[in-house]
Protein backbone atom coordinates (compact mmCIF):
# COMPACT_ATOMS: atom_id res chain seq x y z
CA UNK A 1 0.00 0.00 0.00
CA UNK A 2 0.90 3.62 -1.35
CA UNK A 3 0.66 4.99 1.93
CA UNK A 4 0.71 2.25 4.67
CA UNK A 5 3.86 0.09 5.89
CA UNK A 6 2.04 -2.87 7.86
CA UNK A 7 5.22 -3.55 10.77
CA UNK A 8 3.08 -6.45 12.24
CA UNK A 9 -0.78 -7.78 11.43
CA UNK A 10 -1.92 -8.35 14.55
CA UNK A 11 -2.93 -11.41 16.03
CA UNK A 12 -4.42 -10.20 19.99
CA UNK A 13 -7.85 -12.35 19.01
CA UNK A 14 -6.30 -15.10 17.77
CA UNK A 15 -4.80 -15.53 21.40
CA UNK A 16 -8.48 -15.34 22.72
CA UNK A 17 -9.78 -18.51 22.21
CA UNK A 18 -9.80 -21.48 24.39
CA UNK A 19 -7.04 -22.77 24.06
CA UNK A 20 -4.90 -19.74 24.57
CA UNK A 21 -7.12 -17.90 26.94
CA UNK A 22 -5.61 -17.66 30.29
CA UNK A 23 -3.87 -21.11 31.21
CA UNK A 24 -2.01 -19.51 33.78
CA UNK A 25 1.26 -21.27 33.07
CA UNK A 26 3.00 -17.94 32.24
CA UNK A 27 5.42 -15.93 34.24
CA UNK A 28 4.07 -13.44 37.09
CA UNK A 29 5.02 -10.38 35.33
CA UNK A 30 7.02 -8.60 38.67
CA UNK A 31 8.87 -11.26 39.00
CA UNK A 32 11.71 -10.45 36.51
CA UNK A 33 14.46 -7.29 36.11
CA UNK A 34 10.67 -4.76 37.14
CA UNK A 35 10.66 -5.25 40.35
CA UNK A 36 8.42 -1.97 40.73
CA UNK A 37 6.80 -1.35 37.24
CA UNK A 38 4.75 -3.82 36.01
CA UNK A 39 4.92 -4.75 31.90
CA UNK A 40 3.58 -7.66 30.21
CA UNK A 41 4.21 -6.96 26.76
CA UNK A 42 7.58 -8.35 27.07
CA UNK A 43 6.28 -11.88 28.42
CA UNK A 44 6.72 -15.24 27.25
CA UNK A 45 3.29 -17.19 26.40
CA UNK A 46 4.11 -20.41 27.69
CA UNK A 47 2.38 -22.07 24.67
CA UNK A 48 5.01 -20.64 22.13
CA UNK A 49 8.36 -22.46 24.15
CA UNK B 1 -9.33 1.91 19.22
CA UNK B 2 -6.65 3.13 17.47
CA UNK B 3 -3.72 5.16 18.74
CA UNK B 4 -1.56 7.07 16.40
CA UNK B 5 1.51 8.44 16.94
CA UNK B 6 4.78 10.68 16.17
CA UNK B 7 8.36 9.71 16.88
CA UNK B 8 11.50 9.52 15.67
CA UNK B 9 10.13 11.03 12.01
CA UNK B 10 7.85 8.00 12.09
CA UNK B 11 4.02 8.16 12.24
CA UNK B 12 2.84 5.02 14.05
CA UNK B 13 -0.57 3.85 14.31
CA UNK B 14 -1.26 1.24 17.06
CA UNK B 15 -4.54 -0.87 16.53
CA UNK B 16 -5.26 -1.54 19.75
CA UNK B 17 -7.61 -4.93 19.99
CA UNK B 18 -5.95 -6.77 17.11
CA UNK B 19 -2.57 -5.41 17.78
CA UNK B 20 -1.41 -4.79 14.36
CA UNK B 21 1.06 -1.57 14.00
CA UNK B 22 1.77 0.04 10.71
CA UNK B 23 3.94 3.08 9.52
CA UNK B 24 2.01 5.32 7.74
CA UNK B 25 2.72 8.44 4.91
CA UNK B 26 2.20 11.81 6.48
CA UNK B 27 -1.49 11.96 4.37
CA UNK B 28 -2.41 8.66 5.99
CA UNK B 29 -1.88 10.12 9.76
CA UNK B 30 -3.52 12.97 9.15
CA UNK B 31 -6.75 11.36 7.97
CA UNK B 32 -6.62 8.93 10.61
CA UNK B 33 -5.80 11.40 13.26
CA UNK B 34 -9.40 13.36 11.58
CA UNK B 35 -11.15 9.86 11.94
CA UNK B 36 -10.07 9.61 14.95
CA UNK B 37 -10.95 12.92 16.54
CA UNK B 38 -14.33 12.67 14.42
CA UNK B 39 -13.64 15.37 12.65
CA UNK B 40 -14.78 15.63 9.08
CA UNK B 41 -12.60 16.70 6.31
CA UNK B 42 -12.54 17.42 2.90
CA UNK B 43 -9.99 14.95 1.29
CA UNK B 44 -7.14 16.32 -1.34
CA UNK B 45 -6.08 13.54 -4.11
CA UNK B 46 -3.44 12.52 -1.85
CA UNK B 47 -5.39 12.30 1.29
CA UNK B 48 -8.58 10.08 -0.80
CA UNK B 49 -5.23 7.63 -1.83
CA UNK B 50 -4.43 7.37 1.98
CA UNK B 51 -8.40 7.21 2.93
CA UNK B 52 -8.30 3.99 0.46
CA UNK B 53 -5.90 2.07 2.19
CA UNK B 54 -6.83 2.83 5.61
CA UNK B 55 -10.23 1.56 4.44
CA UNK B 56 -8.43 -1.76 3.57
CA UNK B 57 -6.60 -1.87 6.59
CA UNK B 58 -10.09 -1.67 8.19
CA UNK B 59 -11.43 -4.61 5.97
CA UNK B 60 -8.40 -6.52 7.07
CA UNK B 61 -9.45 -5.91 10.81
CA UNK B 62 -6.02 -4.15 11.65
CA UNK B 63 -7.51 -1.12 11.95
CA UNK B 64 -10.55 -0.23 14.57
CA UNK B 65 -10.47 -3.74 15.16
CA UNK B 66 -14.11 -3.93 17.54
CA UNK B 67 -13.15 -4.85 21.20
CA UNK B 68 -13.37 -8.60 21.69
CA UNK B 69 -13.71 -8.62 25.19
CA UNK B 70 -17.01 -10.34 26.11
CA UNK B 71 -14.89 -13.44 26.11
CA UNK B 72 -11.72 -12.07 28.21
CA UNK B 73 -14.83 -10.51 30.73
CA UNK B 74 -16.20 -14.16 31.42
CA UNK B 75 -12.61 -15.71 31.51
CA UNK B 76 -12.15 -12.49 34.02
CA UNK B 77 -15.04 -13.20 36.25
CA UNK B 78 -15.21 -17.05 36.58
CA UNK B 79 -11.26 -17.69 36.76
CA UNK B 80 -10.08 -18.88 40.25
CA UNK B 81 -6.60 -17.66 40.68
CA UNK B 82 -3.84 -19.76 42.64
CA UNK B 83 -0.82 -18.72 44.14
CA UNK B 84 1.80 -19.16 41.50
CA UNK B 85 4.99 -16.79 42.72
CA UNK B 86 6.33 -15.94 46.23
CA UNK B 87 8.84 -13.39 46.68
CA UNK B 88 10.74 -14.72 49.46
CA UNK B 89 12.20 -11.96 52.15
CA UNK B 90 14.99 -13.69 52.99
CA UNK B 91 16.70 -11.06 54.96
CA UNK B 92 15.16 -7.81 56.14
CA UNK B 93 18.64 -6.50 56.25
CA UNK B 94 20.97 -4.79 53.67
CA UNK B 95 24.54 -4.03 53.45
CA UNK B 96 23.84 -1.19 51.63
CA UNK B 97 22.04 1.86 52.88
CA UNK B 98 20.43 2.92 49.28
CA UNK B 99 18.31 6.64 49.86
CA UNK B 100 15.61 5.57 47.81
CA UNK B 101 15.28 2.33 49.26
CA UNK B 102 11.37 1.67 49.35
CA UNK B 103 12.44 -1.01 51.68
CA UNK B 104 13.49 1.48 54.18
CA UNK B 105 17.44 -0.07 53.92
CA UNK B 106 16.16 -3.68 54.16
CA UNK B 107 14.05 -3.64 57.20
CA UNK B 108 10.68 -2.63 55.49
CA UNK B 109 10.49 -0.34 58.74
CA UNK B 110 8.40 -3.58 60.71
CA UNK B 111 9.49 -5.53 63.66
CA UNK B 112 9.75 -8.12 61.16
CA UNK B 113 13.67 -8.43 61.12
CA UNK B 114 16.26 -10.21 60.68
CA UNK B 115 17.13 -13.42 58.38
CA UNK B 116 14.56 -15.81 57.53
CA UNK B 117 14.67 -19.31 59.07
CA UNK B 118 15.08 -22.34 56.67
CA UNK B 119 11.59 -23.74 58.83
CA UNK B 120 10.08 -20.82 57.47
CA UNK B 121 11.46 -20.82 54.05
CA UNK B 122 10.63 -24.87 53.61
CA UNK B 123 6.83 -24.08 54.55
CA UNK B 124 7.10 -21.20 52.24
CA UNK B 125 7.71 -23.86 49.40
CA UNK B 126 5.46 -25.92 50.43
CA UNK B 127 2.57 -23.45 50.66
CA UNK B 128 3.11 -22.69 47.32
CA UNK B 129 2.64 -26.37 45.83
CA UNK B 130 -0.19 -26.76 48.26
CA UNK B 131 -1.83 -23.30 46.57
CA UNK B 132 -1.05 -23.49 43.06
CA UNK B 133 -4.15 -26.21 41.61
CA UNK B 134 -2.61 -27.72 38.67
CA UNK B 135 -0.28 -24.83 37.51
CA UNK B 136 3.10 -26.65 37.30
CA UNK B 137 5.50 -23.89 36.81
CA UNK B 138 6.00 -22.01 39.78
CA UNK B 139 8.50 -18.98 40.21
CA UNK B 140 10.25 -17.85 43.52
CA UNK B 141 11.86 -14.67 44.03
CA UNK B 142 14.84 -15.02 46.72
CA UNK B 143 14.71 -10.81 48.06
CA UNK B 144 15.26 -8.70 50.51
CA UNK B 145 16.83 -6.67 52.09
CA UNK B 146 20.19 -8.23 50.56
CA UNK B 147 19.11 -12.36 50.05
CA UNK B 148 22.53 -12.63 49.80
CA UNK B 149 22.98 -12.34 53.62
CA UNK B 150 21.29 -15.40 53.84
CA UNK B 151 22.67 -17.52 51.55
CA UNK B 152 23.03 -20.63 53.32
CA UNK B 153 19.35 -21.15 53.20
CA UNK B 154 18.91 -19.78 49.97
CA UNK B 155 21.07 -23.19 49.08
CA UNK B 156 19.35 -25.58 51.35
CA UNK B 157 15.86 -23.72 49.81
CA UNK B 158 16.80 -24.33 46.65
CA UNK B 159 18.47 -27.83 47.26
CA UNK B 160 14.44 -28.34 48.92
CA UNK B 161 12.61 -27.21 45.63
CA UNK B 162 14.43 -29.65 43.65
CA UNK B 163 13.48 -32.03 45.94
CA UNK B 164 9.93 -31.25 46.69
CA UNK B 165 10.05 -30.70 42.17
CA UNK B 166 11.00 -34.87 42.03
CA UNK B 167 7.75 -35.60 44.57
CA UNK B 168 5.23 -33.32 43.28
CA UNK B 169 5.40 -33.22 39.41
CA UNK B 170 5.89 -28.63 40.21
CA UNK B 171 9.03 -26.88 38.51
CA UNK B 172 10.70 -24.13 40.69
CA UNK B 173 11.83 -21.29 38.68
CA UNK B 174 14.31 -19.26 41.60
CA UNK B 175 15.48 -15.74 40.77
CA UNK B 176 18.11 -14.38 42.97
CA UNK B 177 17.99 -10.15 43.32
CA UNK B 178 20.71 -8.99 44.48
CA UNK B 179 22.83 -5.82 45.01
CA UNK B 180 25.53 -7.64 44.15
CA UNK B 181 28.02 -7.25 47.21
CA UNK B 182 28.45 -11.34 47.83
CA UNK B 183 29.19 -12.33 44.63
CA UNK B 184 32.32 -13.95 44.92
CA UNK B 185 34.31 -17.02 42.36
CA UNK B 186 33.02 -18.97 44.94
CA UNK B 187 29.21 -18.61 44.55
CA UNK B 188 28.99 -17.58 40.76
CA UNK B 189 29.04 -20.85 39.40
CA UNK B 190 26.70 -21.88 42.13
CA UNK B 191 23.70 -19.75 40.81
CA UNK B 192 24.62 -20.03 37.02
CA UNK B 193 23.88 -23.18 37.88
CA UNK B 194 20.79 -23.01 39.63
CA UNK B 195 18.99 -20.40 39.06
CA UNK B 196 16.39 -19.24 36.11
CA UNK B 197 16.79 -15.42 36.45
CA UNK B 198 19.49 -13.06 38.38
CA UNK B 199 18.80 -9.81 38.86
CA UNK B 200 21.61 -7.54 40.15
CA UNK B 201 21.55 -3.52 40.57
CA UNK B 202 23.74 -0.72 39.68
CA UNK B 203 22.36 2.68 38.76
CA UNK B 204 24.65 3.60 35.82
CA UNK B 205 27.67 6.17 36.18
CA UNK B 206 29.85 6.09 39.43
CA UNK B 207 28.65 9.28 40.58
CA UNK B 208 24.88 8.81 39.85
CA UNK B 209 24.77 5.38 41.63
CA UNK B 210 26.99 6.35 44.51
CA UNK B 211 25.14 9.58 45.17
CA UNK B 212 22.11 7.02 46.06
CA UNK B 213 23.99 4.22 46.81
CA UNK B 214 26.67 5.02 48.92
CA UNK B 215 30.49 5.79 48.42
CA UNK B 216 32.13 3.64 46.49
CA UNK B 217 29.56 0.85 45.84
CA UNK B 218 30.12 1.23 42.19
CA UNK B 219 33.82 0.49 42.29
CA UNK B 220 32.58 -2.69 44.41
CA UNK B 221 29.94 -3.74 42.79
CA UNK B 222 30.72 -3.29 38.92
CA UNK B 223 33.43 -6.25 39.30
CA UNK B 224 31.40 -8.56 40.50
CA UNK B 225 28.47 -8.30 38.72
CA UNK B 226 30.44 -8.56 35.75
CA UNK B 227 31.59 -11.75 36.36
CA UNK B 228 28.20 -12.75 37.55
CA UNK B 229 27.19 -11.50 33.81
CA UNK B 230 30.12 -12.85 32.32
CA UNK B 231 29.14 -16.54 33.63
CA UNK B 232 25.54 -15.99 32.68
CA UNK B 233 26.25 -15.44 29.17
CA UNK B 234 22.84 -15.34 28.01
CA UNK B 235 20.56 -17.20 30.07
CA UNK B 236 18.55 -15.11 31.81
CA UNK B 237 19.51 -12.15 33.92
CA UNK B 238 19.61 -8.60 34.30
CA UNK B 239 21.62 -5.46 35.25
CA UNK B 240 18.76 -3.26 37.19
CA UNK B 241 18.91 0.68 37.64
CA UNK B 242 16.71 2.99 39.65
CA UNK B 243 16.27 6.58 37.85
CA UNK B 244 15.34 9.56 40.30
CA UNK B 245 14.85 13.19 40.26
CA UNK B 246 19.12 13.56 40.35
CA UNK B 247 19.45 12.17 37.12
CA UNK B 248 16.66 12.62 34.77
CA UNK B 249 19.49 11.99 31.71
CA UNK B 250 19.05 8.49 32.95
CA UNK B 251 19.65 7.13 29.29
CA UNK B 252 23.45 8.06 29.62
CA UNK B 253 23.26 5.59 32.74
CA UNK B 254 21.34 2.73 30.38
CA UNK B 255 24.49 3.20 27.79
CA UNK B 256 27.20 3.69 30.45
CA UNK B 257 26.30 0.20 31.39
CA UNK B 258 25.97 -0.85 28.04
CA UNK B 259 29.33 0.67 27.44
CA UNK B 260 30.14 -1.84 30.67
CA UNK B 261 29.26 -4.63 28.28
CA UNK B 262 26.25 -5.71 30.21
CA UNK B 263 23.62 -6.91 27.41
CA UNK B 264 20.49 -7.05 29.81
CA UNK B 265 19.66 -3.67 30.93
CA UNK B 266 16.49 -2.29 33.15
CA UNK B 267 16.78 1.31 34.38
CA UNK B 268 13.48 2.17 36.08
CA UNK B 269 11.72 5.59 37.61
CA UNK B 270 12.27 5.64 41.46
CA UNK B 271 9.15 4.81 43.61
CA UNK B 272 9.27 7.60 46.33
CA UNK B 273 6.54 9.66 47.87
CA UNK B 274 6.78 13.70 46.66
CA UNK B 275 8.01 14.69 49.52
CA UNK B 276 11.35 13.45 49.07
CA UNK B 277 13.76 15.57 46.62
CA UNK B 278 14.60 12.82 44.53
CA UNK B 279 10.78 11.86 43.59
CA UNK B 280 9.73 12.53 40.26
CA UNK B 281 7.76 15.40 39.53
CA UNK B 282 4.40 16.09 36.79
CA UNK B 283 6.86 18.62 35.49
CA UNK B 284 9.33 16.54 34.59
CA UNK B 285 7.73 14.01 32.35
CA UNK B 286 8.26 16.53 29.11
CA UNK B 287 12.09 15.77 29.90
CA UNK B 288 11.85 12.01 30.46
CA UNK B 289 9.92 11.47 27.57
CA UNK B 290 12.89 13.03 25.71
CA UNK B 291 15.23 11.13 27.48
CA UNK B 292 13.22 7.72 26.49
CA UNK B 293 13.11 8.68 22.78
CA UNK B 294 16.79 9.28 23.01
CA UNK B 295 17.65 6.18 24.78
CA UNK B 296 15.55 4.57 21.98
CA UNK B 297 17.51 6.49 19.28
CA UNK B 298 20.74 5.68 20.68
CA UNK B 299 20.27 2.14 21.17
CA UNK B 300 19.09 1.77 17.84
CA UNK B 301 22.45 2.97 16.91
CA UNK B 302 24.29 0.21 19.19
CA UNK B 303 22.36 -2.38 17.14
CA UNK B 304 23.68 -0.73 13.54
CA UNK B 305 27.29 -1.10 14.90
CA UNK B 306 26.80 -4.78 16.39
CA UNK B 307 26.65 -3.25 19.91
CA UNK B 308 22.86 -4.17 20.57
CA UNK B 309 21.13 -4.45 24.15
CA UNK B 310 18.25 -5.34 25.61
CA UNK B 311 16.22 -3.07 27.67
CA UNK B 312 13.61 -4.25 29.82
CA UNK B 313 11.00 -1.73 29.01
CA UNK B 314 11.68 -1.34 25.24
CA UNK B 315 11.28 -4.73 24.60
CA UNK B 316 8.28 -5.89 23.26
CA UNK B 317 7.16 -9.50 21.29
CA UNK B 318 4.73 -8.23 19.06
CA UNK B 319 3.89 -11.40 18.13
CA UNK B 320 4.98 -14.10 21.01
CA UNK B 321 3.82 -12.07 23.87
CA UNK B 322 0.96 -13.24 25.96
CA UNK B 323 -3.11 -14.00 25.88
CA UNK B 324 -5.16 -11.13 26.58
CA UNK B 325 -6.25 -12.77 29.19
CA UNK B 326 -2.68 -11.82 30.77
CA UNK B 327 -2.52 -9.15 29.20
CA UNK B 328 -5.50 -7.43 31.38
CA UNK B 329 -4.39 -9.47 34.42
CA UNK B 330 -1.09 -7.76 35.32
CA UNK B 331 1.07 -9.11 37.58
CA UNK B 332 -1.54 -11.07 40.28
CA UNK B 333 -0.21 -9.52 43.19
CA UNK B 334 -2.69 -10.55 46.22
CA UNK B 335 -4.04 -13.68 44.01
CA UNK B 336 -0.92 -15.33 41.90
CA UNK B 337 1.70 -13.48 43.89
CA UNK B 338 2.62 -13.15 47.46
CA UNK B 339 5.56 -12.08 49.33
CA UNK B 340 6.59 -13.88 52.68
CA UNK B 341 8.82 -11.98 55.51
CA UNK B 342 11.85 -13.35 57.25
CA UNK B 343 8.27 -14.56 60.10
CA UNK B 344 6.03 -15.94 57.43
CA UNK B 345 3.63 -13.10 57.15
CA UNK B 346 2.19 -12.89 54.29
CA UNK B 347 1.46 -9.64 51.88
CA UNK B 348 0.11 -8.82 48.71
CA UNK B 349 3.17 -8.35 47.07
CA UNK B 350 6.72 -6.74 48.54
CA UNK B 351 5.84 -3.50 47.64
CA UNK B 352 3.00 -4.06 50.75
CA UNK B 353 5.45 -5.30 53.02
CA UNK B 354 5.65 -3.33 56.46
CA UNK B 355 1.85 -2.20 55.64
CA UNK B 356 -0.06 -4.16 58.21
CA UNK B 357 -3.22 -3.54 56.84
CA UNK B 358 -2.42 -5.68 53.92
CA UNK B 359 -1.20 -8.06 55.85
CA UNK B 360 -2.65 -11.56 54.14
CA UNK B 361 -2.62 -14.01 56.36
CA UNK B 362 0.90 -16.39 57.69
CA UNK B 363 2.11 -19.45 56.60
CA UNK B 364 0.88 -21.21 59.76
CA UNK B 365 -2.53 -20.01 58.92
CA UNK B 366 -2.64 -19.69 55.34
CA UNK B 367 -4.03 -16.58 54.00
CA UNK B 368 -7.28 -15.37 56.07
CA UNK B 369 -8.00 -12.05 54.56
CA UNK B 370 -10.12 -13.39 51.64
CA UNK B 371 -11.96 -10.14 51.03
CA UNK B 372 -8.97 -8.61 50.61
CA UNK B 373 -7.06 -11.46 48.13
CA UNK B 374 -10.38 -10.59 46.44
CA UNK B 375 -10.05 -7.08 46.01
CA UNK B 376 -6.74 -7.71 44.36
CA UNK B 377 -7.77 -10.75 42.28
CA UNK B 378 -10.47 -8.27 40.72
CA UNK B 379 -8.01 -5.74 40.21
CA UNK B 380 -7.39 -5.49 36.84
CA UNK B 381 -7.49 -3.58 33.46
CA UNK B 382 -11.53 -4.66 32.92
CA UNK B 383 -12.25 -3.14 36.20
CA UNK B 384 -9.90 0.19 36.14
CA UNK B 385 -11.65 2.98 33.84
CA UNK B 386 -9.17 4.64 33.53
CA UNK B 387 -6.94 1.76 32.31
CA UNK B 388 -10.20 0.00 30.09
CA UNK B 389 -10.09 3.10 27.98
CA UNK B 390 -6.26 3.72 27.37
CA UNK B 391 -4.42 2.61 24.31
CA UNK B 392 -1.63 0.62 25.96
CA UNK B 393 -3.97 -1.45 28.41
CA UNK B 394 -2.77 -4.49 26.28
CA UNK B 395 0.80 -3.75 26.84
CA UNK B 396 0.84 -1.98 30.69
CA UNK B 397 -1.55 -4.28 31.94
CA UNK B 398 -2.75 -1.39 34.68
CA UNK B 399 0.88 -0.52 36.08
CA UNK B 400 1.65 -1.56 39.99
CA UNK B 401 -1.61 -1.77 42.48
CA UNK B 402 0.82 -0.50 45.04
CA UNK B 403 1.80 2.18 43.58
CA UNK B 404 -1.60 3.47 42.75
CA UNK B 405 -2.22 2.96 46.43
CA UNK B 406 0.02 5.29 47.89
CA UNK B 407 -0.71 7.23 45.44
CA UNK B 408 -4.41 7.55 45.12
CA UNK B 409 -5.16 5.40 47.80
CA UNK B 410 -6.97 2.77 45.99
CA UNK B 411 -5.72 0.12 44.20
CA UNK B 412 -8.10 0.78 41.30
CA UNK B 413 -7.03 3.96 40.71
CA UNK B 414 -3.73 4.27 38.68
CA UNK B 415 -0.80 6.56 39.30
CA UNK B 416 -0.66 9.37 36.78
CA UNK B 417 3.13 9.51 36.49
CA UNK B 418 3.77 5.91 36.03
CA UNK B 419 0.90 5.72 33.58
CA UNK B 420 2.56 8.52 31.24
CA UNK B 421 6.15 6.99 31.80
CA UNK B 422 4.74 3.70 30.78
CA UNK B 423 2.93 4.63 27.67
CA UNK B 424 5.94 6.72 25.99
CA UNK B 425 8.17 3.74 26.68
CA UNK B 426 5.36 1.28 25.00
CA UNK B 427 5.60 4.02 22.45
CA UNK B 428 9.63 4.01 22.03
CA UNK B 429 9.32 -0.06 22.04
CA UNK B 430 7.11 0.15 19.14
CA UNK B 431 9.24 2.78 17.27
CA UNK B 432 11.97 0.53 17.60
CA UNK B 433 10.32 -2.62 16.11
CA UNK B 434 8.95 -0.38 13.47
CA UNK B 435 12.59 1.27 12.68
CA UNK B 436 13.81 -2.08 12.51
CA UNK B 437 11.99 -2.96 10.04
CA UNK B 438 12.11 0.19 7.45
Amino acid sequence: MEHVTTIFAGNLQEKNDDKHIGCGECQTSCQSACKTSCTVANQICEQNQ
Amino acid sequence: MVHAFRIGGLRLALDVESGALHSLSEAAFCVLEKRIAGESYEATPDEAAATHNLTQLEQAGQLFSPAADTQVHTHMQKRKPVVKALCLHMAHECNLRCAYCFAGQGNYGTDDRGLMPLEVGKKALDFIIAQSGARRNLEVDFFGGEPMMNFDVVKQLVAYGRAREKETGKRFRFTLTTNGAFLSTDNIPYINENFDNVVMSLDGRPDVNDRMRGTGTYDDLVPKIKAMASARGNASHYVRGTYTRHNLDFATDVLHMADLGFQYLSVEPVVAPPSEDYALREDDLPALFAEYEKLADALLEREKTGKGVRFFHFDIDLDGGPCIAKRVTGCGAGSEYLAVTPGGRLFPCHQFVGDDAFCLGDLDTGVLDIARVHEFSHCHVLTKSECASCWAKYYCSGGCMATAHYANGSILKPDKISCELMRKRIECALYMLAARKI
